[in-house]
């Protein structure tokens, strides 16, 4: 072990002085150059995503029709649903922070399948493009489920492109998924036993199973709704005694476990920033990483819950909603483990951590209403409510999003290798947090009252709640750009920073330069010690 | 890891970023077989969709696998086993690094795989004639007459059994699948062969052929699932 004496003041090559043509990026077969350019791809996507919310937020902040038609309405939050489902919470963390950690963290040059690697952003470019095609070239308005009959018979939008483009991205999760099980599975460093990986990997392992055993499903129920509506198949006509309920079991029993594969790597992110900043070992560590196997594993039996008004027998319905009921718990044990972890810790109330702390709350929310909609009785009076699209906000944006830029805060100096303004880090935390309560807390009141969704002219009694929700939207809008701004101002005048700023454990802090070496290490990495060892000098080392 | 050592002689093949041959031939395996669990939930949804439509709909399956034919279906079946076969066969002589006999055992699957086309090609257009393509060129009343001419001893259709669309929607898309797989295999096929006569593989190296075969039986094997499935019951 001769770490210490790396020289620090020449500048050597690492994976983003390697080569500078545009080229050089886009057939690099680096999984961390294939990170960034996820961040880049994904980004632009988030921002689509979130201007088609500010347009609708905007429409509905009275009860009268004045911004918008009601078919540009249904096109909005149809591309707002599919571009932030498919192109941003399904990728986010796993395209970007997935890729550029996991072989880091576990010791390896690269992942398993480095050109795979590099098709599955192809992959994932050219989904998301003819997606993007579609939305231009007259939209969708379906909603991001593609229910048919609707979608299949009576839309007179482009289903058949949107979903095209939707299926060909959903192989760049599946190649995603298998090259990370195959890493994780051969790729570790000598030492870094199953019980030593950070809780981050346990998170894309998960995951990835998800991926791989879920997305295929999918795929060929898009195509069914494809070859029904472009070649006049009836597999869901209930004309020709088809059945739409199947197309609902088909999609859910993806997307549900969809849920999981957006919000497991958040929960792996967490892990990290918590135990960083707490400066403690995860309370817990073998609960929190096999609860994330248990909730890939249950989480593939409870699809039935997002069909309880539809014509489902009442006893499959019984026994889906019990199956939710045991899905909360591998969460709720994760969300103790986190707590247990803060307490009595050296709290440290960085960036990184509000939004963590951000998460764990909203997560909590989200949660916990997730228990209204599992019970059958509750669920019938608040199906398709606006209670729903406050609950799946909590777990997908209150959660999830603030997941990600959690990650994206802690490890953006090791990406970078440039620190942030942490003030202005810390105010675009804050304003995003409370945005997003503005917006989606008064969801859940009007969704109780009765207000059902995808309406934008609407009974004048909701009025109040809308209007408060479109200023929260712009709020947490603003946030974001304060976020964004912040990042972005770093990469040009922020202070250059040493391999471990933030005095973390983990491969990825002591073994790796910020940014890192092309090839991630400098020397052989054998590893010596347990995960999230906070009592190790050694991370004090290279601030 | 431990076993890297004895292994660290870089071969010309092994990639960089592995430590070892075998860690490079564990990972692309498993990769392989994941690949093979992702193909099974794939068609595993057309096997759901099949499951529930002919729970609900017993007759229109019952006319529709007697109007198939059966002798074609098996001939089909014969072929394809033939083409795993001759894969095995392939794998064998690469392990032997048999450079003419991969060649010859790979053209050999490519020919059967061509006579199990030119049968399906058959039996498509056999549908054509009758009317029998769901929402392209489908007739109630020509698909009436054929089903009742194909109809078993003792079963009386007087009308089209309902669902009946479903179930050759559900024939198409399925077979249809089956094929694109095997398209997908030809070209396949064709890089490695071109790989074998370029020299890529030797007696410790050919894993491109193995996977490969792995590929190919399960291409096989869900068409030992389609052939009972929608031409005996």
């Amino acid at each position: 072990m001769n770490d210490a004496a790396v020289s620090e003041d020449a500048p050597r090559i690492n994976y983003l002085t390697n080569g500078f043509s545009v080229k050089s990026w886009l057939l690099s077969v680096d999984h961390k150059r294939i990170g960034i350019l996820y961040l880049i791809a994904m980004t632009c996507f988030f921002a689509l995503g979130a201007v088609a919310a500010g347009l609708f937020r905007l429409e509905l902040a009275t009860a009268e029709a004045d911004v918008l038609a009601n078919d540009t309405y249904n096109k909005l939050f149809t591309a707002h649903g599919i571009i932030m489902v498919f192109f941003f919470l399904i990728p986010a963390v796993p395209g970007v922070l997935g890729n550029f950690l996991v072989p880091i963290m576990i010791g390896a040059k690269d992942v398993a399948f480095p050109r795979l690697n590099l098709a599955s952003w192809y992959i994932y470019m050219a989904g998301g493009l003819t997606t993007l095609g579609a939305i231009m070239l007259g939209g969708i308005d379906t909603g991001w489920t593609f229910y048919t009959p609707y979608s299949s018979v009576y839309a007179d939008s482009n289903v058949i492109m949107a979903g095209t483009g939707v299926f060909i991205t959903g192989f760049s999760s599946i190649l995603t998924g298998l090259n990370f099980i195959v890493t994780i599975h051969k790729m570790r460093a000598p030492g870094m036993t199953w019980m030593r990986l950070p809780l981050f990997i346990w998170a894309q392992y998960a995951t990835s199973i998800i991926n791989v055993l879920g997305t295929p499903v999918l795929a060929i129920t898009l195509l069914l709704v494809v070859f029904e509506r472009g070649l006049g198949f009836g597999i869901f006509d209930p004309a020709r005694g088809g059945d739409p309920v199947l197309y609902q079991h088909l999609f859910w029993f993806y997307s549900h476990p969809a849920v999981y594969i957006m919000i497991l790597p958040g929960f792996g992110v967490v892990s990290e920033v918590i135990a960083c900043f707490s400066r403690k070992r995860i309370y817990g560590y073998e609960f929190v990483a096999f609860s994330s196997l248990a909730i890939a594993g249950i989480g593939f039996f409870v699809w039935g819950h997002h069909m309880f008004v539809s014509s489902q027998s009442e006893y499959a319905a019984l026994i889906f909603s019990a199956l939710t009921f045991l899905v909360g718990i591998p969460t709720a044990i994760k969300i103790f483990n986190w707590t247990a972890t803060l307490y009595k810790g050296s709290v440290v109330l960085s960036a990184p951590m509000l939004y963590t702390l951000g998460f764990i709350g909203l997560f909590l929310v989200g949660g916990m209403t997730g228990l209204f909609l599992a019970t059958m009785a509750t669920n019938v009076h608040l199906t398709d409510t606006y209670f729903v699209v406050a609950h799946f906000h909590y777990v997908m944006v209150g959660g999830m999003m603030m997941a990600w830029l959690a990650g994206l805060h802690f490890w953006w100096p090791k990406m970078f290798g440039k620190l942030y303004n942490e003030f202005w880090a810390k105010v675009g935390a804050a304003v995003i947090f409370f945005g997003f309560n503005f917006t989606f807390f008064p969801q859940f009141i009007a969704g109780n009252m009765g207000m059902p969704r995808r309406y934008h002219v609407y009974d004048l009694d909701y009025q109040p709640f809308q209007m408060l929700s479109t200023a929260g939207a712009f709020l947490m809008g603003t946030g974001l750009l304060i976020c964004l701004i912040t990042l972005v101002m770093s990469l040009i005048t922020g202070k250059k920073c040493g391999r471990n700023p933030f005095h973390a454990t983990g491969l990825e802090w002591n073994k790796a330069d910020s940014p890192p070496d092309t090839h991630n290490f400098t020397e052989p990495v054998n590893v010596d010690v347990e995960a999230y060892d906070y009592t190790d000098e050694r991370i004090y080392r290279d601030a | 890891m431990s076993h890297a050592t004895s292994d660290h002689a870089h071969k010309p093949y092994q990639q960089h970023h592995f430590e070892s041959m075998q860690q490079q031939t564990q990972s692309t395996l498993l990769g392989i077989w994941l690949f093979m669990a992702q193909e099974i939930l794939f068609f595993g949804g057309l096997f759901a969709a099949y499951t529930i439509y002919r729970i609900l709909h017993p007759a229109a399956w019952e006319a529709g696998a007697a109007s198939q034919n059966l002798l074609l279906g098996t001939i089909n079946t014969i072929v394809l086993i033939g083409s795993s076969l001759s894969i095995v066969l392939a794998v064998h002589a690469a392990r032997h690094a048999d450079k003419a006999k991969v060649l010859k055992f790979f053209s050999l699957t490519l020919f059967l795989g061509l006579v199990f086309f030119g049968i399906k090609y058959v039996e498509y257009s056999a549908k054509w004639d009758h009317h029998m393509i769901p929402g392209i060129r489908w007739d109630d009343h020509h698909a009436l007459h054929t089903l009742q001419q194909h109809a078993h001893a003792g079963q009386h259709l007087e009308e089209l059994p309902s669902g009946i669309q479903l179930y050759y929607s559900l024939y198409f898309v399925m077979t249809g699948m089956h094929a694109l797989h095997m398209i997908i295999g030809f070209g396949l096929a064709f890089w490695i062969m071109a790989k074998t006569a370029k020299g890529c593989f030797n007696e410790e190296y050919y894993p491109h052929i193995e996977y490969f075969g792995i590929y190919w039986h399960f291409v096989d094997v869900v068409w030992i699932f389609l052939f009972p499935l929608l031409y005996l019951v």
